[in-house]
C-alpha cells in the first residue's frame, strides 16, 4: 500500500494539507482546499486557485501558474477526496484515503506509557502544534466517512484540546464513528471522564488496553508503576460518564498465562465493556528490541486463549480475536476472529496461497513475514 | 531501542505485608477451603495454601497470590483500585435496594373455587361484600403504591382467585395506567390465577392491557388434581385447557406456571418435570411448601421434611439437567436466582431471598380488607392469627407510617445476614438472604436459630448443591450459563462452532 511519494516543489512556501481532485473543478472557491492531480501532458483548462498541482513529468510542457510539485512518480494511489499532506520539499504523504476503512489519526507522538511490545514506539517530544493538522483534516475529509480512528501516542495527553477535538469530530463529522486508542489512565482523573461524556459524541468508542488482573503485572507490560490502578478506576470514570469502552489485551509471553484470570476480572469489574479484543502481537516498534521476553508461538497459548473467550463469552460479554490466523486458532475460537489487520498491512504468506479459508483469514501483519507461529498451513479440509 | 530501556519485572512487584480484604470460608470438604468475599467472588484453596494465606506467609510471587489478589481477597499497596472496585461491586449487589418497594401485591378477592390442600388463605363463599376489595379500598392502596420512589412499579393480584373479581382488576389496571401517566412511572401488571374462569375477554384484555398470567402447575394429572382439590376434580384438565386458549390470545412469554411440591409430588420429581415440558414450559420453579395456613394444619397428609424436600430438588435438578443436554430448554428458576448471584456480578431482584429481606422495603401486600402486610407470607401468617406483620390498613394509616414506621425499621434491622448470628460469617452470606416471616412462623422470632432452621438448611444445601455441579462438568457449566442468559443453550456464544 502506497503512503507517500516525493517529488520536486515549486513555490510551495509552506507545507500544506489539501483534498485531493483528479478533475478540474469548475468553481474557483472550491479549489482553495483542493490539490489538482494532474498526469496529463496538455495543460489544465484553469488552473487558478488550487493550493497544489501534482504531476508525474519532470519538466512539464505547460506554464505553472499555482504551487507545483512535479516528478511524482505514480500517482495514480491518489483518488480524489484522498485528504494529502504537502512538505516544502517535495515530499507527499496520505493523511486519509476515502475508500479506506482504516483511516486515523495519529494524534501524538508523546506517551505517558512505554509499552513493552508498543508498535508505535513514543518520542519524548513536545508535538502539540500538530493539533492544527489534525482539525485541518478533520475539515476536509469526506463527511460520509464511517469510521476514523485516533491513536498515538496517548491522544489524551493533549487533554482539554483533545475533548475539544472530539467535539469538533462531533460538529463536523456527525456520521462518523470514531475510535480512539488510549490507554485511559488520565481518566483516573474523574472530571476529565466527565468532560469526555459531556461531549456527548453519539459514537464513540475508546479502546483502552488492560494486561493483567493484578496491578503489578499489568505496570510491569506497561511500564509504568500505577497504571493499572488509574487505568481500571478510569474505565469506571468513562462507563460513570457514559462513555462506551473496550477492553484490548496483546497477547504474548508475559501476558498469556493470565489471560483466563483476566477475562474473569473482566466479567466481575468491567462487565460494561461494549466489546473486549484479544490481539495477537503485532512484531514492529519495541517487539523487535524485547523479542526475547516477548515473543511465544501463538499455538502455544491456544488453552489460555479458548479458556479466556470461553470466561467472557459465556458471561455475554462480545469477544473478538483479533491478529490470529484461523489455521492456528482451535476450530471452536473461528467465529471470535475478525479480519482486524488494516488493509496497509496485511498480508497473506506463501503457505495460505491455496488455504481454503483465506477469504475469511485475517492474514497476517506485514511485520510478521519472517516471525510468525511455526505452525501457519494451509487449511484444506473443512470437515 | 535497547533493552536497558525498560525495567525488570522486580521493579513493579508489591506483595511485602499484604492485608486482607473481607471475606468469608468454609471448608467445603476434606481437602479444600473456599473464600467467598463480601461481592460473592469465590476462589478454593487447598487447606495448606489457605492456612499459608491466613498466616501472610503465601509466596507473593506464587498464583495462589495473584489469584486471590485479582478476585480482591487481599491487597498489598496504597492503590486505591481493590477498593474502587469493590466498592462499585458491593453497590451492584445491593442495587435491588434502589427504588425501594417495587413490587405491591393487591389481593382482590379472597374467594376461590379451589380448595388446595396448601392454600394459606382462600375461602369458599359467595360473599362478594366481604372477601373482595372495594374500590375505595383499591384506590387509597394506589395512593400508596405511587409514593414508591419506584420509578418500576410491577402491580400483582393475587387470590384467593383474583378474576372472581374481574371488575376490580379492571379498575386497578385503569387508574395505575393514568397515574403511571400522571406520574412519570412505568407499571407492568401480572395475574396469578388459576385460570379456571378465564374468559376470552378476560384474555384479550391482559392482552390489549400487557397483563401478564403466572399460573398454576403442579404436575401431570395425578398430583395436580389430588394438590388442587375443586368440584368436579378437573383441576388439571382446566388447567390445560385454559392454558392453550390463553397462548392463543397472549404472548408465548406472557404466561408462565409455578408448582408446589407435596408429599405426593416428591415421589414424581420426572412426572412433574414431564408435564412442564409436554405443555410447552421453558422454565418451571421447584417450590417447596410455605409453613403457613392450611399448608400447617394438613402437614401430616402432604407435608415432609426440608432433608426430603432436597432430595426431591437433587433428583429434580439432576432430570432437568439432563434433559437441557438432550437439546430441551428448561430453566429451573430457583437455581437461576442463585446461579446469577454466585457467577455474575450483578443481583437478582427476587424479594423472597434477599438481604436486607424484601418484606415491605421490595414487596408489599394490600389485603382484600385493606390491611397493608410487609410480604405475601405476612398476610398468610395473619390469617393464621398473627398480626405481627401488619404494617397499617390503607384508610387510617399514612405512607410515612407504614412504610417508616417502627415495625419495618424492626423487620429491616433483622434480617441483614451481614449481622445474623449463623449468617454473619457464613460463606454463603452474599448468595442467600432472610426470611423474619418465615423465622417468626417457624422459630418464633425475626432472627431465628440457624442450626435448627429450615430455611437455612434448605438454601445452604441448595448453594452448595449448585457449587459442586458447576464445578463438577463443563457442559454443566455451559448450561448454568444458559439459564442465567435465559437463552437456548445452543445460543451461547461460545457454542457456535464452525462446523
Amino acid at each position: 500500500m502506497k503512503l507517500h511519494a516525493i517529488g520536486r516543489s515549486i513555490a510551495l512556501r509552506q507545507s500544506v494539507i489539501g483534498k485531493v481532485t483528479t478533475t478540474e473543478l469548475s468553481e474557483i472557491q472550491s479549489r482553495k482546499d483542493s490539490v489538482l492531480i494532474w498526469p496529463h501532458h496538455k495543460e489544465p483548462q484553469d488552473q487558478s486557485g488550487y493550493l497544489a498541482i501534482l504531476t508525474p513529468d519532470s519538466r512539464p510542457s505547460w506554464e505553472a501558474r499555482a504551487p507545483l510539485i512535479h516528478s511524482v512518480p505514480k500517482l495514480s494511489y491518489l483518488s480524489t477526496g484522498d485528504v494529502i499532506y504537502l512538505g516544502t520539499d517535495g515530499f507527499v504523504r496520505t493523511l486519509y484515503r476515502r475508500d479506506s476503512p482504516h483511516n486515523f489519526i495519529l494524534f501524538t507522538d508523546q506517551c505517558n506509557s512505554y509499552c513493552l511490545m508498543c508498535s508505535q514506539p513514543p518520542k519524548p517530544i513536545n508535538d502539540f502544534s500538530r493539533i492544527r493538522e489534525h482539525y485541518r483534516l478533520i475539515d476536509l475529509i469526506d463527511p460520509e466517512t464511517p469510521e476514523l480512528g485516533i491513536t498515538g501516542g496517548e491522544p489524551t495527553l493533549f487533554k482539554d484540546h483533545f475533548v475539544k477535538f472530539i467535539e469538533h469530530c462531533n460538529t463536523k463529522l456527525p456520521n462518523t464513528a470514531l475510535h480512539v486508542l488510549t490507554n485511559g489512565r488520565l481518566f483516573y482523573y474523574r472530571e476529565f471522564a466527565r468532560q469526555l461524556g459531556n461531549a456527548n459524541h453519539p459514537d464513540i468508542m475508546l479502546g483502552i488496553p488492560l494486561y493483567s488482573d493484578v496491578d503489578s503485572e499489568h505496570d510491569y507490560v506497561v511500564q509504568a508503576k500505577g497504571a493499572f490502578e488509574e487505568t481500571v478506576i478510569g474505565l469506571h470514570h468513562l462507563a460513570r460518564y457514559g462513555v462506551p469502552v473496550e477492553i484490548r489485551v496483546v497477547v504474548h509471553k508475559q501476558t498469556y498465562g493470565r489471560l483466563p484470570q483476566l477475562a474473569e476480572f473482566i466479567t466481575r469489574n468491567l462487565p460494561f465493556a461494549a466489546h473486549v479484543a484479544l490481539m495477537g502481537m503485532e512484531m514492529t516498534g519495541f517487539v523487535n528490541s524485547n523479542s526475547e521476553a516477548l515473543w511465544i508461538d501463538p499455538i502455544e497459548y491456544q488453552p489460555e486463549l479458548a479458556a479466556a473467550t470461553d470466561i467472557l463469552a459465556t458471561a455475554g460479554l462480545n469477544v473478538s480475536i483479533y491478529n490470529h490466523q484461523l489455521c492456528i486458532l482451535d476450530h471452536r475460537l473461528w467465529p471470535f476472529a475478525r479480519k482486524s489487520i488494516s488493509d496497509w498491512k496485511n498480508i497473506y504468506i506463501d503457505a495460505c496461497q491455496i488455504c481454503k479459508v483465506r477469504d475469511q483469514c485475517g492474514g497476517l501483519f506485514q511485520s510478521s513475514e519472517k516471525k510468525h507461529s511455526a505452525h501457519i498451513r494451509p487449511v484444506l479440509d473443512l470437515a | 531501542m535497547t533493552q536497558t530501556r525498560f525495567n525488570q519485572r522486580e521493579y513493579y512487584a508489591l506483595g511485602q505485608n499484604y492485608r486482607f480484604l473481607p471475606f468469608q470460608f468454609m471448608q467445603f470438604d476434606q481437602n479444600r477451603k473456599l473464600l467467598v468475599n463480601e461481592v460473592g467472588e469465590y476462589l478454593f484453596l487447598s487447606n495448606a495454601d489457605f492456612d499459608q494465606f491466613v498466616n501472610r506467609k503465601l509466596d507473593t510471587v506464587s498464583d495462589t497470590y495473584l489469584n486471590l489478589k485479582g478476585k480482591h481477597f487481599l491487597f498489598d499497596s496504597d492503590s486505591r483500585a481493590p477498593f474502587e472496585l469493590l466498592a462499585l461491586k458491593y453497590r451492584a449487589k445491593k442495587s435491588f435496594l434502589a427504588g425501594f418497594t417495587k413490587l405491591h401485591i393487591f389481593v382482590v378477592s379472597l374467594r376461590c373455587e379451589h380448595s388446595c390442600h396448601y392454600c394459606q388463605v382462600s375461602r369458599v363463599s359467595a360473599d362478594r361484600a366481604l372477601y373482595d376489595m372495594s374500590p375505595e379500598t383499591a384506590q387509597r392502596a394506589l395512593d400508596l403504591v405511587f409514593r414508591s420512589p419506584a420509578p418500576e412499579i410491577k402491580i400483582e393480584f393475587q387470590g384467593g382467585e383474583p378474576l372472581l373479581n374481574f371488575d376490580g382488576i379492571v379498575r386497578i389496571v385503569e387508574e395505575s395506567n393514568r397515574r403511571a401517566l400522571e406520574t412519570g412511572k412505568n407499571v407492568e401488571f401480572v395475574v396469578t390465577t388459576n385460570l379456571a374462569l378465564a374468559t376470552d375477554v378476560m384474555l384479550s384484555y391482559f392482552r390489549e392491557h400487557n397483563v401478564m398470567i403466572s399460573t398454576s402447575l403442579d404436575g401431570p394429572a395425578f398430583i395436580h388434581n389430588a394438590n388442587r382439590p375443586r368440584p368436579g376434580n378437573n383441576s388439571h384438565e382446566l388447567t390445560v385447557q385454559n392454558l392453550q386458549r390463553a397462548r392463543e390470545v397472549l404472548d408465548f412469554d406472557k404466561l408462565s406456571a409455578i408448582m408446589t411440591a407435596t408429599r405426593l409430588s416428591l415421589q414424581h420429581p420426572r412426572e412433574v418435570i414431564d408435564e412442564y415440558v409436554l405443555r410447552g414450559f421453558q422454565s418451571i420453579f421447584l417450590r417447596a411448601l410455605s409453613p403457613y395456613g392450611f399448608a400447617v394444619k394438613t402437614a401430616k397428609t402432604i407435608g415432609y421434611s426440608v432433608e426430603e424436600f432436597l432430595e426431591f430438588y437433587k433428583e429434580a435438578l439432576d432430570y432437568i439437567i439432563e434433559l437441557n443436554r438432550q437439546g430441551t430448554n428448561l430453566v429451573e428458576i430457583y437455581s437461576q436466582i442463585i446461579l446469577t448471584r454466585i457467577l455474575t456480578p450483578f443481583t437478582t431482584g427476587y424479594v423472597d431471598l434477599q438481604s436486607p429481606a424484601g418484606a415491605g422495603i421490595g414487596v408489599a401486600v394490600y389485603n382484600y380488607d385493606g390491611d397493608v402486610y410487609a410480604s405475601d407470607e405476612s398476610r398468610m401468617l395473619a390469617e393464621m392469627g398473627d398480626q405481627q406483620f401488619r404494617l397499617g390498613n390503607v384508610t387510617p394509616t399514612t405512607y410515612e407510617q407504614i412504610f417508616g414506621g417502627d415495625l419495618l425499621r424492626t423487620i429491616v434491622a433483622s434480617s441483614s445476614v451481614e449481622s445474623m448470628p449463623g449468617c454473619a460469617d457464613c460463606a454463603f452470606q452474599v448468595f442467600c438472604g432472610a426470611d423474619p416471616i418465615f423465622n417468626c412462623a417457624t422459630q418464633g422470632d425475626m432472627v431465628g436459630h440457624r442450626p435448627t432452621s429450615d430455611f437455612h438448611k434448605k438454601n445452604f444445601a441448595i448453594i452448595k448443591h449448585l457449587i459442586t455441579l458447576y464445578e463438577s462438568d463443563s457442559e454443566i457449566r455451559k448450561i448454568f450459563w444458559a439459564w442465567i442468559h435465559n437463552v437456548p443453550l445452543n445460543q451461547l456464544a461460545i457454542e457456535e462452532v464452525a462446523a
